[in-house]
């Protein structure tokens, strides 16, 4: 097809400029200094003292910092891998209309090796803070602290080393997945740049086998991701959906990010062949997929509501009924569902860039406090909370995600030049 | 303007002008019936007969007819109704979702999927209304009407309730679509007939014009019909997974089940839509339109689905082990290896080892393993049910009332009963309606064939 009607400069890069990164760099150091302030204060505000009768646990300040570390990594880690996921699913399904975005969802990737590291190293500074089942007295059958049901799935976490001792199956399986993901990562990401060098349609052809291998090591790693580094801190707790709960909440803020990063970039005059068509088709994924996380909250909720069997509904329990988490249930669902269903219904307001900007920022927040939501109550208990700890702790990673994937982007071509479809994305009208 | 990468496969090969469409998609509608449409009726009406029997007995002497005992209060006629009602799923989500997705290549399949989903839903619901054992009142007592109709309030508590308003509505919104679908084409075959067909398929036509608005106004009904249609294939089967899963059987209250249930539905779903359209396509001579691009498709479907179902079965099954419940451990150990063990490894074998078959392109490309596989799937599916529903019910909380369920010659018959009726209405619809919707695949002749492309 020789439709050379077309006068876009398909070698632009994207300047990150040093006006931009000083407004990042400044949000990276506000968010650090409310979080020392955070800091100070929990320190100044004690609950040394606060001796909780069950773990026999004193809460110290330093665990609410650990409870937003850990929130953060698990968070931004899940929008990195959406953004790969993202990208191979076009590969996967031969989609052409997204051609011309493939760059943003393909540079959140550059996070996986940051985000790595801080987990690993997270993991071994907060293990005893975050994850009730690290302590070794659970498995000891003579110690008044034994814990039959947490000794019963102990094989999950320490095999084949004794219970108890060195998490070593946990780990490896951290360690392969993040090998993994960032492997798939390096090798799609070589592939698309080959391919602007290079040409023809053989790249193509690979990155799609590679993607549907990605998607398919992707399927089983999140679920167990999401029991190992979410499920297991209220470690008696069990629910065969929250895999695909943790995966919905990811791929939301992912699409939201992406949605966000694309219109921006357009604001600032990049991506010209993007236009309205195909930021109404990102806007209809969040609306889509907003709706989606919701049916599977609304289906993990409903089962264990209406069979209320304890052992399950304490989980619902423990945030619906405090103080402290029960508020952010509802911030948690009008955020996330009311907000972008009632908003991003019709069809203008997925064209147009201001309501795209607002719901997709407040979707981030909001799936933020989703994962606040998983993390916190089975960590702190009562002396959680949302306050300057937490607004700083997000600050801080969301600039520099946004640094990693923005420095990303300005060191490669912004436009998959040789793309085989490329031809039909510009021509996409809906 | 619309453009078309040169790397994708054409939708239409042979080189097909939009009369070619017309001409042979409305030969069969306007033909004599052949020998093998004759036979295939034979046999669905045979069944339909046989089967009318058990059901006839049934009605006649009560439920008492099949196997069911105080155990196992639940067997073959709702295992047969999930089974019936996951495959109605595959029509309405070619059609709407993929619609929604702008995926071209579901235009050759869309009809007779839509239709396969009508006729699926009617079988289902057969079920629960036999199972009444007077359907003549169950019908309507299933339904919230004032005591003074002699029926009971029904309860707004039960999932079984919302079943049937969730059946109810997604028959109807799929009917609609179906036949809103289908006018343009009668108009097509009213143009092109005589006589009494004509006024036949006039009537059928409801005066199609064929003007612009109308055509307007057919394609915003059709963008929102699908748009209703996509939450009600998923709220059908996630309410049939919530009749199990709000309960607290072990093996049934788990809350995965909804989007596994409704992954399990598409999968299913898809192979019957395979396994009817490979025939199809052969009988009617429409390879040029159901191409083995489509099966292809539809086989990446079936990994899709398949795999997701797989991963679902592993993650109930961790999380049993891992819940520490020692009940709902069992309840797992008892599928693998206890009496039914036969039937848990049939799905497995069905439903998780052999769609991966089709990652090979040698094995999603080849007709005959496609309609082979296509027939494994719809057993293992069959199996699912039973598997969830017969091995979690016959070893309950007490082990004195431990029993199996054994089905008789009137279980099977009624099940028989539904598969004549099945493929008696979907005979009947390919021979007497245009089994492709011959407008919509004019729409990408232009942009889709082989010719554009070579």
């Amino acid at each position: 097809m020789a439709h050379g009607t077309t006068n876009f400069n398909l070698d632009q890069k994207f300047d990150f400029t040093a006006a931009l990164k000083k407004s990042i760099i400044t949000v990276l150091v506000i968010g650090a200094v409310i979080l020392a302030i955070g800091i100070i204060t929990n320190m100044m505000g004690g609950g040394h003292d606060h001796a909780e009768e069950a773990g026999g646990h004193a809460y110290h300040w330093y665990q609410r910092l650990f409870a937003n570390l850990w929130i953060n990594n698990v968070y931004f880690t899940g929008i990195a891998i959406i953004g790969v996921f993202f990208f191979a699913l076009q590969y996967a399904a031969q989609a052409g209309w997204s051609t011309g975005i493939l760059r943003i969802p393909l540079s959140f990737g550059n996070w996986l090796p940051i985000a790595a590291v801080l987990m690993i190293a997270t993991f071994f500074l907060v293990s005893h803070d975050i994850f009730h089942w690290t302590h070794s007295y659970l498995f000891d059958k003579d110690s008044p602290q034994y814990d039959k049901l947490i000794d019963g799935k102990g094989a999950f976490f320490f095999w084949p080393l004794a219970k108890g001792s060195f998490p070593i199956f946990f780990i490896a399986r951290m360690v392969i997945f993040f090998g993994f993901w960032v492997f798939f990562f390096n090798k799609l990401k070589s592939l698309a740049f080959d391919e602007d060098l290079n040409g023809g349609t053989q790249y193509w052809k690979k990155m799609r086998t590679w993607s549907a291998l990605f998607i398919i090591f992707f399927a089983v790693s999140s679920s167990i991701s999401a029991w190992d580094w979410v499920m297991s801190i209220d470690t008696h707790w069990f629910s065969t959906m929250f895999g695909w709960y943790v995966f919905a909440s990811w791929f939301v803020a992912g699409l939201s990010a992406i949605t966000l990063v694309v219109v921006f970039l357009r604001e600032k005059g990049y991506l010209e062949m993007v236009n309205e068509n195909h930021v109404h088709d990102l806007g209809k994924f969040v609306f889509a997929f907003s709706i989606f996380w919701t049916y599977i909250w609304f289906s993990q909720f409903l089962l264990i509501y209406y069979a209320n069997i304890p052992e399950e509904t304490v989980y619902f329990v423990e945030r619906m009924q405090s103080d402290v988490y029960s508020p952010f249930v509802f911030v948690n669902l009008v955020l996330n569902f009311f907000l972008p269903f009632f908003v991003l219904m019709t069809r203008d307001a997925k064209r147009h860039a201001i309501f795209l900007k607002v719901v997709c920022s407040l979707i981030i927040l909001g799936h933020w406090f989703d994962f606040f939501l998983m993390v916190q109550p089975g960590t702190l208990g009562h002396n959680g909370g949302f306050g300057l700890m937490e607004v700083g702790m997000l600050l801080v990673y969301g600039s520099s995600f946004a640094f990693v994937v923005l420095s990303a982007l300005a060191k490669k071509p912004l436009i998959a030049k040789n793309h085989p479809l490329l031809e039909e994305s510009y021509h996409h009208h809906i | 303007m619309q453009v078309t990468s040169s790397v994708r496969e054409p939708l239409i090969t042979g080189g097909k002008t939009l009369k070619d469409v017309t001409h042979d998609i409305s030969r069969q509608v306007e033909g004599k019936p052949s020998i093998g449409w004759l036979l295939g009726l034979l046999v669905a009406v045979g069944a339909l007969g046989l089967g009318f029997i058990a059901l006839w007995l049934t009605l006649w002497e009560g439920i008492g007819m099949w196997g069911l005992n105080k155990t196992v209060g639940w067997a073959w006629d709702i295992t047969n109704f999930v089974w019936w009602v996951g495959i109605g799923h595959a029509g309405t989500l070619i059609s709407a979702v993929l619609l929604l997705f702008r995926q071209k290549w579901r235009m050759a399949i869309n009809r007779a999927a839509e239709a396969m989903t009508i006729f699926a839903v009617i079988c289902a619901a057969m079920f629960p209304i036999i199972h009444m054992g007077r359907p003549w009142l169950g019908a309507y007592w299933a339904l919230p009407l004032p005591n003074t109709f002699g029926s009971l309030w029904v309860n707004f508590n039960s999932p079984l309730l919302w079943d049937v308003f969730a059946i109810s509505t997604y028959f109807s919104v799929s009917l609609v679509f179906w036949y809103i679908g289908l006018i343009p084409d009668f108009a097509t075959i009213r143009d092109r007939a005589t006589g009494i067909r004509k006024a036949v398929y006039g009537a059928l036509a409801f005066g199609w014009d064929g003007a612009a608005k109308t055509w307007s106004r057919y394609e915003s009904v059709a963008l929102i019909l699908a748009g209703l249609a996509t939450p009600l294939v998923l709220s059908v089967h996630t309410i049939v997974s919530f009749d199990f899963a709000t309960s607290v059987i072990p093996g049934w209250h788990t809350t995965i089940f909804p989007p596994y249930f409704v992954a399990g539905a598409i999968f299913s779903g898809f192979a019957m839509v395979l396994t009817l359209m490979i025939v199809t396509r052969k009988l009617f001579k429409l390879e040029d339109y159901i191409t083995i691009g489509h099966i292809e498709l539809m086989n990446i479907v079936i990994i899709i689905t398949g795999s997701i179902v797989g991963i679902a079965y592993i993650t109930e099954f961790f999380i049993a082990w891992y819940s520490g419940v020692a009940a709902e451990q069992y309840a797992f150990m008892n599928r693998m290896f206890g009496p039914y063990w036969w039937a848990y490894w049939s799905m497995m074998t069905c439903n998780v080892i052999s769609p991966q078959l089709f990652w090979f392109k040698k094995i999603r490309t080849s007709i005959v393993l496609t309609f082979i596989l296509s027939l494994v799937v719809n057993i293992g599916m069959w199996f699912e049910r039973f598997v969830i529903i017969v091995t979690s019910l016959h070893r309950d909380f007490l082990p004195s009332s431990w029993a199996m369920f054994y089905p008789t010659i009137y279980d099977v018959g009624v099940y028989l009963f539904t598969f004549g009726l099945f493929f008696t209405c979907f005979l009947l619809f390919a021979k007497f309606f245009p089994v492709i919707n011959m407008a919509e695949v004019k729409s990408i002749i232009k942009s889709s064939s082989e010719k554009v492309n070579k």
